[in-house]
């Protein structure tokens, strides 16, 4: 069989070549980036040899570029309007959430036409999406002066307890900062991952993270590489900066601070609290002092016994959603072999007491907490990269809260519940109720109580193009699907007729594709490159990888396909090749879509074929 | 599509159809699959390709959550064998089991005014689980001797005992808010 060999010099990637990749912990309070670089995993330094990078973003007036980072956070209590940090706790959120938040609101919030809120700034309004969006890019700049060369890809990590909407900002920051987001992957995975290195790992394992904005606890099984996730739970507004507010607190009712102090005066505070949490990891008593502007000064101490008082409810609260965990995992805590613990906020004792307590043995804190999740998502990055091509490496998880459907009443009937292992897929079955009715709307939830005022709105899917029939005749089947991003799509198809139904999404608390396209032509990341010419480079970029595959699969397979099929199949590969190197970027698109079409059937035949080989051996005779 | 829909759960893991499971040779096999089909295999594979891995994965990870749990497997097993569920249908229960529900509810109300509201709820959360092995050792038995409609009641009993621990999470949940 005559199989058409496409290849010229510089076009297609190489097997062996090394793809650049890198994971990035995008987090609350300090960012990072790392890499495997010669077998090594390491967080990669600034110039100043500083790793982590605060999570702190100051914009300045007269398009000058914001500053990012440890100056930004110096500049905080100067300029605290115009600094924006922990922004992680207003990702795909709305004004509303934000302000249940706990604490008051930092920052001047302009509600606008979009769900999606905006911080006032000297440099304008900016969205939390932008604010992560400019973190990003300067991990990407430090990532390619370290390494030499762009990024194919990375690997970018979020709470496990995060919804969708919070996935999806986090992936559309991603995209503004111009990084292929090859995967979110969850921040204890990650951990586990950057743990059971070795592979000699077997067993139940907890995952204990508590960042400065975030907890997360995971149960894993560890086998032979894979690292399946049994269960998730957390709270996405629960970390450190909690303890820093109790402390704040105390510190308020001890120096008698009205509730209503300045923005500046709230931040010093802050600031202050952070110190002396720290301070108490080492030491049994810290002193504060706290400018009081016009009142003068206040001098007084803490001592760790206060702390752990002041902390302790927060902690008591992180024990009752890990039993949940444990629960939902079906293990009792005698199965954990491991506790690992992630996040700075584990460096406080009173952390690492409780806990050792509650699982009945010592966490392993063996790799720093600050830099263990950029690691595990460094070496996950490698393997996407393909740069492993024989590991062994798989991470099997879990959607972290029920998706449902808001029903009459304005109840919710589940559709997903959660700690399912992802990807998954459901359907279900709606109908019309009046007769020749063409639309219908689905309002998606995430949650896990009984009302829809008290879960999370995901957003409302109207299905449009439903055949106009007499009330009940139509049978619209809507399929909810999770990729392994955790990320949600939805598609509808109506039965009786075969019709597929179109859908528009509108997102409750996110950014509508038309909204992205137009900040990404505004982004710095993009100033130069206008959006034709990324449109064009995209297109080729999926262009060489549908021909390379292709190939590699005839190559294997083309013995799955009759003579006639290689033909077809051949006659729009061609097509694809002609068109691959104009500036037609929809003449590409349209001839990728024909050529997918095209191969189909193909595709589904070696998906078969592999996954009969995977179970070879196992002998059909133990069927009865 | 790619999926062949003509295999049940069962023969996609190469296992025979039967209530009784060996279930590491389950998880094995399922590891292997995923191995194979995971779209993180696909990372840079073409968007159709990975969106067909992201299909297949989901079917068999879809497969191994039907078997892994003995009331949706003897469920699907009892459906295999022509046995049909309709859940919007008031189903009757026998007095005594009833009875014994409405207790178990009232003691489910009663948690809230405990001393200790979590260890009471979660010792009833383990009494029932107690409760749902000794009736899925019953079910086994009675699937076992094809007693296919008394099977059926017994996974609706359980269904009930399953309703009942999810009222309990979320009882809990609300106590954690409430914090």
């Amino acid at each position: 069989m005559a199989l058409l060999q496409i290849s010229e010099p510089g076009q297609s990637t190489k097997p062996h070549e090394r793809r650049f990749a890198a994971g990035i912990d995008l987090g609350t309070t300090n960012s990072l980036v790392a890499t495997v670089r010669s077998g090594q995993t390491d967080t990669l330094p600034d110039e100043q040899g500083e790793h982590l990078l605060p999570s702190v973003v100051r914009y300045l007036e007269n398009d000058q570029d914001p500053v990012i980072g440890k100056r930004a956070m110096q500049s905080e209590a100067d300029d605290p309007l115009n600094t924006i940090s922990s922004v992680k706790r207003f990702m795909g959120r709305g004004v509303e959430d934000i302000k249940h938040l706990g604490g008051r609101l930092p920052y001047d919030f302009v509600q606008t036409n979009t769900s999606v809120p905006r911080i006032k700034t000297v440099a304008g309004d900016k969205s939390p999406i932008e604010v992560s969006a400019d973190i990003l890019q300067v991990l990407k700049e430090r990532a390619e002066k370290t390494l030499g060369d762009e990024l194919t890809g990375v690997v970018i990590t979020v709470p496990a307890y995060f919804d969708d909407a919070q996935r999806q900002a986090t992936k559309d920051a991603g995209k503004l900062a111009g990084l292929n987001v090859m995967r979110l992957l969850n921040e204890p995975t990650a951990a586990a991952v950057a743990y059971g290195l070795d592979k000699s790992a077997e067993g139940i394992t907890a995952v204990f993270d508590l960042g400065g904005g975030t907890f997360d606890i995971s149960i894993l099984r560890l086998n032979k590489g894979v690292f399946e996730v049994l269960s998730t739970a957390g709270d996405t507004a629960l970390g450190g900066n909690d303890f820093d507010y109790a402390i704040a607190h105390w510190i308020m009712s001890q120096a008698e601070i009205a509730e209503d102090a300045s923005h500046g005066m709230i931040r010093r505070l802050l600031n202050a609290a952070r110190e002396a949490k720290e301070a108490l990891a080492k030491s049994d008593s810290v002193e504060l002092n706290i400018d009081l502007e016009e009142a003068g000064a206040w001098h007084g101490h803490l001592n760790r016994e206060k702390l752990n008082e002041l902390i302790d409810p927060l902690i008591q609260k992180t024990l009752i959603i890990s039993r949940r965990a444990l629960r939902d995992a079906q293990v009792s805590i005698d199965d954990v072999q491991a506790v690992v613990m992630v996040g700075g906020s584990t460096r406080t004792l009173r952390v690492r007491e409780k806990i050792a307590d509650f699982f009945g043995q010592q966490p392993m804190v063996d790799i720093d907490p600050d830099k263990v999740v950029a690691i595990g998502a460094a070496i996950q990055a490698d393997v996407l990269a393909g740069n492993k091509p024989d590991d062994e490496l798989l991470l099997l998880d879990v959607i972290p809260l029920s998706l449902g459907l808001e029903t009459m009443g304005g109840l919710v009937e589940k559709i997903i519940p959660r700690n399912t292992t992802i990807p998954v897929a459901r359907a279900q079955d709606f109908t019309t109720f009046k007769d020749g009715q063409t639309g219908m709307i689905v309002h998606v939830v995430q949650g896990e109580r009984e009302l829809v005022s008290d879960c999370r709105s995901l957003g409302q899917f109207s299905l449009q193009g439903i055949p106009a029939m007499v009330a009940g005749a139509a049978r619209i089947r809507v399929t909810f699907q999770v990729d392994a991003d955790g990320l949600l799509s939805v598609t509808a198809e109506e039965e009786t007729k075969h019709v597929e139904a179109s859908i528009q999404i509108k997102p409750s608390y996110g950014l509508t594709d038309t909204e992205i396209e137009a900040m990404l032509k505004d982004s710095i990341a993009y100033a130069k490159d206008d959006v034709e010419t990324r449109n064009l480079r995209e297109q080729q970029v999926e262009a060489d990888r549908v021909m390379d595959a292709l190939q590699v699969a005839l190559q294997e397979d083309g013995d799955l396909l009759t003579e006639e099929e290689v033909k077809t199949v051949e006659k729009a590969l061609l097509a694809l090749h002609k068109v691959r190197d104009g500036d037609e970027h929809h003449q590409i698109k349209k001839a990728i879509d024909v050529l997918n079409d095209a191969t189909t059937e193909f595709a589904a035949r070696r998906m078969n074929k592999s996954i009969k080989q995977a179970l070879a051996g196992h002998q059909v005779d133990e069927f009865d | 599509m790619a999926v062949e829909l003509t295999q049940n759960y069962f023969e996609i893991f190469g296992l025979p159809v039967d209530f009784q499971i060996d279930t590491s040779l389950l998880t094995e096999r399922y590891r292997e699959l995923q191995k194979t089909v995971h779209p993180d295999r696909f990372a840079n594979a073409s968007d159709r390709d990975r969106r067909l891995a992201v299909q297949q994965a989901a079917h068999i990870n879809e497969a191994l959550n039907t078997l892994k749990l003995p009331l949706k497997r003897a469920r699907y097993l009892l459906q295999l064998n022509g046995i049909e569920f309709d859940d919007e249908k008031e189903t009757t229960m026998d007095p005594e089991f009833l009875m014994e529900q409405m207790e178990l509810r009232e003691a489910v109300a009663e948690v809230r005014n405990q001393d200790d509201p979590f260890s009471s709820l979660n010792k009833l959360i383990d009494s029932i689980k107690k409760k749902q092995s000794d009736m899925i050792a019953q079910l086994q038995e009675l699937i076992s001797k094809q007693e296919y409609e008394a099977a059926k009641i017994q996974v609706q009993k359980l269904q009930f005992l399953e309703k009942l621990t999810l009222e309990c999470e979320s009882l809990e949940q609300d106590l954690a808010d409430a914090l």
